[in-house]
C-alpha cells in the first residue's frame, strides 16, 4: 500500500511469506511484492477469478492481515479507550469496523481501518479480544497499541504469523465450508449473521470461521494455524472446484472490493483522512466516549467536508487510476475546473466497463451528475452514481445482518 | 514468416520490409504477461514517428502499458477491429492480431532489432 512506503520503519530485506505461499507459486501464482509480503496478484486471469468469486467461490490468502489478541480483565475497557467504534456493547462473537487513530504527531491520525471481535469469553469470565488490521499498518499499529498498554490486566499478542487466513467468499462460499464441518459446526456457522463468528473445526483441524469479508459477497474467513494452512486451503479448493470455483489472487481480491464500494487503506483512507467524508461515519462513536482523535474527529464531524467519496461510472473500457484529476463537467459553472480526485479504479468484471471512486467537492456529489476525468491525454466523461457499484442478488439464503 | 520477425525488448516485434510496409504487433509472451486486456488506443494514420516513442496504449485490469513504434516512420494502416476484439491478440498475436502498419525511414532499423534467438533469450532470463 502507498503509506506503507513512507512509513519510518525499515523496509524488509527480504519477503514475508505466509504459511500458502509456497503453495500458490507451485500452482501459477504470479507472486509480488504486496506490503512487504510475497503474495500472488493472480493465477490466470483477474477476471475469471472475479467472476468465480461473483457465481460461485472464490479463495483468497488473506494471512498477510495482522491477527492479533487482547485479552487480560482489562481488555474490553483498554480497547473502548483505544479505539473509535464502541467496543463496551460488544457480545461474544460479533465483530465490528472500526478505525484505529492516535493523536500524535497531528491531532488525528488514522493508523489504519479493522476489524475488533470478542471471542468467547475464558472460562473465568475474562474477555478475549481480538483486532485484524491492514499488513502493511501490522507493525505501526502494534507499535502505537503497545505504547499505550496499561501496566497490567491487558496482553497484546501478535498472532499474524503462527496463523493463516483464508477468504471463502461467493454465494456457495458457506456450503462448501460447512460441507466440511462436523454436524456442531455446520450448524453454528450456517446460523452466523454478518459480523458475527464461532470456532469450528474445518476439515478436520480447529478454526475460526467468521461470516466477514471484502469482496461484497456472501461468505466466510477461516482461520487456522498456520502448520494447518495447506490441508484446510486444499480441502476447501477440493470441495469448491466442481462448483466452478477457484484461488483468487490479490488483483481479484481489489476489484471486488471497487465494485463493492469498499475503502482500502492507502488509496481511499489515509492518515489525515475525515473518516465522515469517506461515508465511514458508522465506524466513528463519539457520545460519551474518550479515545485518541475523539476531540479532532468531533470538530471534523461538526464540519462540511472539502471533499466526499462518491462512485464514478465511466461507461468505457479505459479505466481511471489512483490519483487521475476530476474536473467538472461541461455545462457545469465549474467546468474543466479541478473538482476532485481518482482513489481507485479499474475495469469492473461483473459491470462490464470503468468504474472508479473518487473524492470530489460536495457541489458535485449529487448522483448524476456529469464529470471528466483527465486521464494521460484524454478527457474521459463519467456520471456520478452512488455505491456500491455491485450490490449481489437479494434471497441469497443469508440471515439478516446482525450489525 | 515469424523466423523473419524482429522484437524490440518493449515485447513488440516487427515484419521484414514488404512494399515500402512492415507490420508490428506484440508478443505472445506480452499478452500471457498482461493478462485480462480491456481496452487499446491505436495511432492516427499518417502519423510520423521515431523509434521508441509511444504510439498507443494497451490497459488490462491491473496497469496501462505503452505501445512503442520500433522503428522510425509513418503509421500507413492501423487494425482498427483490433480495440474492439482484444482477444485476437492472445489467439494470433503474429497474424491478425497485428497492430500498426509503418512505412520505415531506415529500413536497416529493423535489422538492428533482436531476432527470435535473441528475444526468447531475453524473455527466458525475466520473471514471468
Amino acid at each position: 500500500m502507498s503509506e506503507s512506503a513512507t512509513s519510518p520503519l525499515p523496509r524488509p530485506t527480504s519477503l514475508r511469506e505466509t504459511a500458502l505461499c509456497h503453495w500458490h507459486a507451485a500452482h501459477g501464482g504470479r507472486m509480488v511484492d504486496f506490503a512487504g509480503w510475497n503474495m500472488p496478484v493472480q493465477y490466470a486471469s483477474i477476471v475469471d477469478e472475479h467472476l468465480a468469486t461473483r457465481s460461485s467461490v472464490g479463495l483468497f490468502d488473506v494471512s498477510h492481515m495482522g491477527r492479533l489478541s487482547v485479552t487480560g480483565p482489562g481488555a474490553l475497557e483498554w480497547l473502548e479507550s483505544m479505539l473509535t467504534r464502541k467496543v463496551a456493547g460488544i457480545v461474544p462473537g460479533q465483530f465490528r469496523y472500526t478505525l484505529v487513530t492516535a493523536d500524535a504527531p497531528a491531532p488525528l491520525v488514522i493508523l489504519d481501518d479493522a476489524l475488533v471481535s470478542r471471542d468467547t469469553d475464558a472460562t473465568d469470565g475474562t474477555p478475549r479480544m481480538a483486532l485484524v488490521v491492514n499488513a502493511g499498518n501490522r507493525e505501526r499499529v502494534v507499535a502505537w497499541l503497545r505504547s499505550r498498554l496499561p501496566a497490567s490486566g491487558v496482553e497484546l499478542v501478535d498472532h499474524t504469523l503462527d496463523t493463516a487466513m483464508i477468504a471463502v467468499q461467493g454465494p456457495r462460499a458457506v456450503d462448501v465450508v460447512v460441507g466440511l464441518c462436523p454436524g456442531d459446526s455446520c450448524t453454528r456457522i450456517r446460523s452466523l449473521g454478518n459480523y458475527r463468528g464461532t470456532t469450528a473445526t474445518v476439515a478436520g483441524h480447529a478454526a475460526a470461521v467468521s461470516r466477514t469479508g471484502y469482496t461484497g459477497e456472501d461468505g466466510v474467513e477461516v482461520t487456522v494455524a498456520a502448520s494447518d494452512a495447506v490441508a484446510v486451503w486444499e480441502a476447501i479448493l477440493a470441495a469448491a472446484a466442481p462448483l466452478g470455483g477457484r484461488p483468487c489472487g490479490l488483483g481479484a481480491r481489489d476489484t471486488l472490493r471497487l465494485e463493492a464500494g469498499m475503502p482500502l487503506y492507502g488509496h481511499e483512507l489515509l492518515s489525515h483522512s475525515d473518516p465522515f467524508a469517506l461515508g465511514l461515519g458508522l465506524a466513528v462513536n463519539l457520545e460519551g466516549r474518550k479515545f485518541p482523535g475523539c476531540t479532532a474527529l468531533a470538530t471534523l464531524k461538526a464540519q462540511k467536508p472539502a471533499r466526499v467519496r462518491v462512485g464514478l461510472d465511466l461507461g468505457s473500457k479505459r479505466s481511471a487510476r489512483e490519483g487521475n484529476v476530476v474536473l467538472a463537467g461541461a455545462g457545469h459553472t465549474l467546468a474543466g475546473g479541478e473538482v476532485g480526485v481518482v482513489t481507485s479504479g479499474s475495469f469492473a468484471p461483473t459491470i462490464g466497463h470503468a468504474v472508479a471512486m473518487a473524492l470530489i467537492e460536495p457541489a458535485l456529489a449529487a448522483e448524476g451528475t456529469a464529470v471528466e476525468i483527465a486521464i494521460r491525454d484524454a478527457r474521459q466523461p463519467a456520471r456520478v452514481v452512488g455505491l456500491p457499484f455491485h450490490r449481489r442478488p437479494a434471497g441469497g439464503g443469508k440471515p439478516p445482518a446482525a450489525g | 514468416m515469424l523466423k523473419d520477425v524482429r522484437f524490440a525488448k518493449s515485447h513488440e516485434w516487427i515484419s521484414p520490409v514488404a512494399g515500402g510496409v512492415a507490420t508490428v504487433g506484440i508478443s505472445a509472451y506480452a499478452v500471457e504477461a498482461l493478462t485480462d486486456l480491456v481496452f487499446m488506443q491505436l495511432p492516427a494514420v499518417g502519423r510520423k514517428v521515431k523509434a521508441g516513442e509511444s504510439i498507443g496504449e494497451i490497459e488490462s485490469v491491473k496497469a496501462v502499458s505503452d505501445l512503442y513504434a520500433p522503428v522510425s516512420g509513418e503509421i500507413v494502416e492501423v487494425n482498427t477491429s483490433l480495440p474492439d476484439q482484444l482477444e485476437t491478440l492472445g489467439k494470433d498475436p503474429f497474424g491478425a492480431g497485428w497492430i500498426v502498419k509503418i512505412r520505415p525511414d531506415h529500413p536497416a532499423e529493423i535489422d538492428a532489432l533482436l531476432d527470435r534467438a535473441a528475444y526468447e533469450a531475453l524473455i527466458g532470463s525475466q520473471p514471468h
